[in-house]
């Protein structure tokens, strides 16, 4: 277009007069905005600010931080210094922890999605009414608690618990199978916790599923399977991508499932951090480890974003 | 694969048991939860008979009733600021003209549920024992509040803001085209169309706030126990089916606010 | 221009207001003389209610400019019932936009009854507009959407109320009043939002393709019902469609609009037989396209010769010098087959025939390679009866080839 060289004296009156009211909806807007920016400004984002700081003290005894820095606390993640003679020895405690809350959230999410996914599509499959009664079921235990509900995990599955009570009772064994605080359970716990994070995206994306392309797969001689592999599991890829990340993330950083159902003898990311900051008194540590786990999740945030705009891309 | 004649076409096979054993996982243990909340033995495992006793224990006992004002204090503030911070936000930042740092704004609405728990936990943690240090600052039962309030915000600004990007923009075209000004446009047609999308966040707000455990556990001072605390507290101890009690009424508030927030959402969607 | 901005630089002015409300509590509105069927304007070109000058419309910036508008000016008369055409795109609806002050001009003066609008906010415009998608409020009743211009303008309680009644009763709905406008028909709905828009008594009406939504019967009832109100009230009309037929029933005047310009304006006779350019032609009514070479000229009719020798007289439009190489353009009412090729200005061989109840279209191949169509009313004295495959001639009426500028 030739306007560009539309100087402002060749502008209308009427121009000038918009110019000025985008210019003031723009700072009312701004304005609008700054009190629940101030809040998450000061309260949300300087903290981690404060903690990227604190990552680089060295730990007060009792907790808290004294002002001088070190790189200890990432050097402790990998190493450890030795009392005598002041070496760095591998030690790779953290690590393994780290590793293992890795597969935890790995498996959670791979079960999640297993068994997930065929009821988020029986879900979107319903007549309307019914549907809504779905969601709405599922959409409880989202909300609800977390705490109690890993907490009724815990009566289900401890020695005295209603399974070993019911096998007992039953005679198949004899003495109670230790379940509680072990792998299993917070295995288990993390499912159990997670299971609707993953059902309600893939709900909201199968929800929106155009099934006259599943009738056009069977119309192309495809079978059941055939179009569920091949029509409704790309279509509802995006779906499974946000479920996929809305549990990984939170199981990655898992803290009252391992806390409760693992007994503080298995621990994951979430406790070990929440140690250092009780017990462990060793503040720069913990701040470090927090900041690496916020790395891993950045890390999976952005293979979601260039996964999701390559698909906008692609039409 | 044999095929049924008459198959309906969206169904595969197997799918509805994996759906109904999903329901039936998610919500028998907390099913049973409930139900051990009347058992008139003392043990949480072994059934005895069906009493309401253990409710009435626990609201005769102070601690709980120091842990409900609490929580009640806190998430209702919370609630309160952070709806009225996401509804400002969600009205200058939805369907308006692009301004500068509105990208950036938008990321920093949301933050607090891109950040797992425990780094904001710890964070939190980390900032007041630094103001607490540096300046003597201590907001007592307000550094929960502040903090309840900041994870609380994008939960109020979701529904709000779908509601704004659900709204027929012609209808404030068409306030302004009958002489209504800016304010009276907002006054008269806007704010009466958001308010299903505020009661809906309010009622978000008001549920994560009110079962928070990580951060609150992290943050919390001495004295300012709330619900979820109480019960981790009670965990610890030799444990009687009033924690089933108190649990449940947890559950309860939990399902009524969802249940709430959902079928005001409904209506919208008709 | 320039100068002009300067004069006009002080505060922006609210135009007077309509007199509504002073002593118009009254049942009657005031009713417009002559002109019944509306398809006979007024010769004397009465006060303007709204002039446009030299308006452009700029959006986007940058790379992504686009001109909605290219320096458009128009007049639209007081009492008029004036309709943009054109085609989806061609910037009919952003200068409507622009009048009811929703957008605002890049350069140019929208005037109305003589004083420069285009920098006041909607709010400030005594004009009303029906959207397209009605755009009623949702959380009001019927009346209380008819009654909220009055009341957004502090009119008091008593006259609102008895404005609202005068318009439940023009637009038939009085039964209705109470109801939420979810829940009215379409048809309905489209009368409510035709009752808010008049209650305030605008200088102007502003309609955007407000019929589209409706079904035909619907529609046809509609269109009756708008010219009646128009005819009742007596406010000038301004109202966009992309059916032309729709404009052709309707309008006192018309412009048809095509990529940000204004083609023509003139009543619906004038559009039609005396189209402007070949754009118009071909966007109102269906045309015949052929081609032909300028023989000679004389005051305004053309004769041209077509590749079978035969010649035509042409009129052609004012400002317009054919030369050469030309299209004519024949409507298919205009022309008729004969039996017998020799007879006809051009020959051709028929194709298709087309049965459409009222009339029945002839499609001709011509000697020449170009398609023709004949429209043909029916009658019950069936005159001779063709067979696709026959060769057949085509005459045409008198004055019916028109040149016209590509």
């Amino acid at each position: 277009m030739t306007t560009a060289a539309l100087s402002p004296t060749t502008l209308s009156k009427a121009a000038l007069f918009e110019a000025q009211a985008v210019k003031t909806s723009a700072r009312r807007n701004r304005l609008l905005s700054l009190p629940a920016l101030i809040i998450i400004g000061i309260f949300g984002v300087l903290p981690l600010v404060i903690i990227c700081v604190y990552s680089f003290l060295v730990a007060a005894p009792y907790g808290g931080v004294q002002w001088q820095f070190s790189t200890d606390a990432y050097l402790n993640f990998l190493f450890q210094r030795d009392i005598f003679d002041d070496t760095l020895q591998f030690t790779p405690d953290f690590l393994i922890i780290y590793l293992r809350s890795f597969l935890f959230a790995v498996v959670t999410t791979v079960i999640c999605l297993l068994l997930g996914f065929p009821t988020a599509y029986f879900m979107a499959t319903r007549p309307p009414a019914q549907r809504n009664w779905w969601v709405l079921l599922i959409t409880i235990p989202f909300w609800s608690n977390l705490l109690v509900r890993t907490l009724a995990i815990m009566f289900i599955i401890r020695d005295e618990g209603l399974i070993n009570n019911a096998l007992i009772g039953l005679g198949v064994i004899d003495k109670p199978i230790t379940m509680l605080y072990t792998n299993f359970a917070i295995q288990l716990g993390l499912l159990y916790a997670f299971l609707p994070f993953m059902v309600l995206p893939l709900y909201s994306s199968l929800e929106k599923l155009d099934f006259r392309l599943v009738e056009a797969g069977y119309d192309l001689y495809a079978t059941r399977r055939q179009v569920l592999w091949r029509v409704i599991i790309p279509l509802s890829k995006p779906g499974i991508i946000a479920g996929c990340l809305l549990v990984f993330i939170p199981a990655l950083g898992a803290y009252v499932t391992p806390l409760i159902l693992g007994g503080g003898i298995h621990l994951m990311i979430g406790d070990l951090i929440a140690q250092q900051f009780g017990s462990g008194r060793n503040w720069p540590l913990g701040c470090a480890q927090a900041l690496i786990l916020m790395a891993a999740v950045l890390v999976a945030l952005f293979l979601y974003v260039r996964n999701t705009s390559g698909k906008v891309q692609h039409g | 694969m044999a095929e049924p004649r008459m198959m309906d076409i969206k169904d595969q096979p197997g799918f509805r048991t994996v759906a109904v054993i999903c329901l039936l996982v998610l919500y028998i243990p907390v099913l049973i939860l409930m139900i051990f909340s009347l058992n008139s033995g003392s043990l949480v495992t072994h059934w005895e008979g069906v009493t309401l006793g253990w409710y009435g224990t626990a609201f005769l006992n102070d601690e709980f009733h120091a842990a409900a004002k609490n929580t009640m204090i806190i998430s209702v503030t919370a609630t309160i600021v952070s709806t009225i911070c996401a509804t400002l936000a969600a009205i200058g930042m939805t369907r308006v003209k692009p301004w500068r740092g509105l990208a950036a704004a938008f990321m920093v609405i949301n933050l607090p549920l891109m950040v797992p728990e425990i780094i904001t936990a710890v964070a939190t943690l980390s900032f007041f024992a630094l103001i607490a240090g540096a300046f003597g600052l201590n907001f007592g039962i307000g550094n929960l509040i502040l903090a309840h309030t900041v994870f609380c915000i994008p939960f109020a600004y979701m529904p709000i803001r779908a509601r704004l990007e659900d709204m027929d923009l012609t209808l404030e075209t068409a306030a302004a085209d009958l002489y209504a000004t800016p304010w009276n446009a907002f006054k008269r047609i806007t704010l009466p169309l958001l308010v299903p999308g505020i009661m809906s966040g309010a009622a978000l707000a008001f549920i994560v706030s009110f079962d928070d455990f990580t951060i609150t556990q992290l943050v919390a001072g001495p004295g300012q126990t709330t619900l979820p605390l109480y019960i981790w507290n009670q965990i610890r101890r030799p444990m009687t089916p009033e924690i089933n009690a108190i649990s449940t009424i947890l559950l309860m508030v939990s399902i009524l606010f969802v249940s709430v927030s959902f079928l005001i959402a409904r209506r919208r969607a008709k | 221009m320039g100068i002009a901005f300067e004069n006009r630089v002080t505060a922006p002015q609210l135009p007077s207001r309509p007199a509504y409300g002073d002593n118009q509590t009254g049942t009657h509105l005031p009713t417009r003389a002559g002109s019944l069927n509306g398809v006979i304007v007024p010769e004397q070109p009465g006060k303007n209610a709204i002039e446009v000058r030299g308006v452009r419309k700029v959006f986007g910036t940058g790379e992504n400019q686009v001109a909605a508008l290219d320096t458009v000016s128009v007049s639209i008369r007081e009492n008029e019932f004036f309709t943009l055409l054109g085609p989806s795109g061609c910037g009919k609806t952003t200068l409507l936009r622009l009048i009811a002050g929703f957008d605002f001009p890049t350069a140019g003066e929208i005037l109305l009854h003589g004083q420069d609008i285009a920098p006041l906010p909607p709010f400030k415009r005594p004009v009303n507009t029906v959207f397209q998608s009605y755009a009623l409020f949702p959380h009001m009743t019927v009346a209380q959407n008819i009654g909220f211009g009055l009341e957004m303008l502090g009119k008091p309680k008593a006259e609102i109320e008895a404005r609202v009644t005068q318009m439940l009763k023009l637009v038939k709905m009085e039964a209705l009043k109470a109801r939420r406008t979810s829940q009215i028909s379409g048809g309905q709905q489209q009368r409510v939002a035709l009752a808010r828009a008049l209650a305030p008594q605008p200088k102007v009406l502003l309609l955007d393709e407000p019929l589209s939504a409706l079904d035909y019967k619907l529609r046809k009832e509609m269109q009756i019902e708008l010219k009646r109100l128009q005819h009742e009230t007596g406010i000038t009309f301004i109202f966009v469609t992309h059916d032309q037929e729709e404009a052709l029933t309707m309008s006192d005047r018309i412009a048809v609009m095509s990529a940000g310009k204004i083609l023509q304006v003139g009543s619906p006779r004038d559009i039609y037989d005396r189209p402007a350019e070949r754009f118009v032609a071909d966007f109102i009514g269906e045309t015949n396209f052929l081609p032909g070479t300028v023989v000679s000229k004389k005051s305004g009719v053309a004769t041209v010769k077509f590749a079978s020798n035969a010649t035509i007289a042409a009129g052609y439009p004012e400002g317009f010098d054919p030369t050469g190489e030309v299209t004519l353009v024949v409507r298919p009412e205009h022309a008729d087959l004969v039996p017998d090729p020799a007879k006809g200005t051009v020959a051709g061989t028929l194709a298709n025939i087309v049965y459409f109840g009222t009339d029945t279209h002839y499609h001709v191949k011509l000697d020449g390679g170009e398609n023709f169509i004949v429209r043909h009313q029916n009658s019950r004295s069936a005159p001779v009866t063709y067979a696709t495959g026959a060769k057949v001639g085509i005459q045409f009426e008198e004055d019916a080839a028109r040149v016209l500028k590509d």
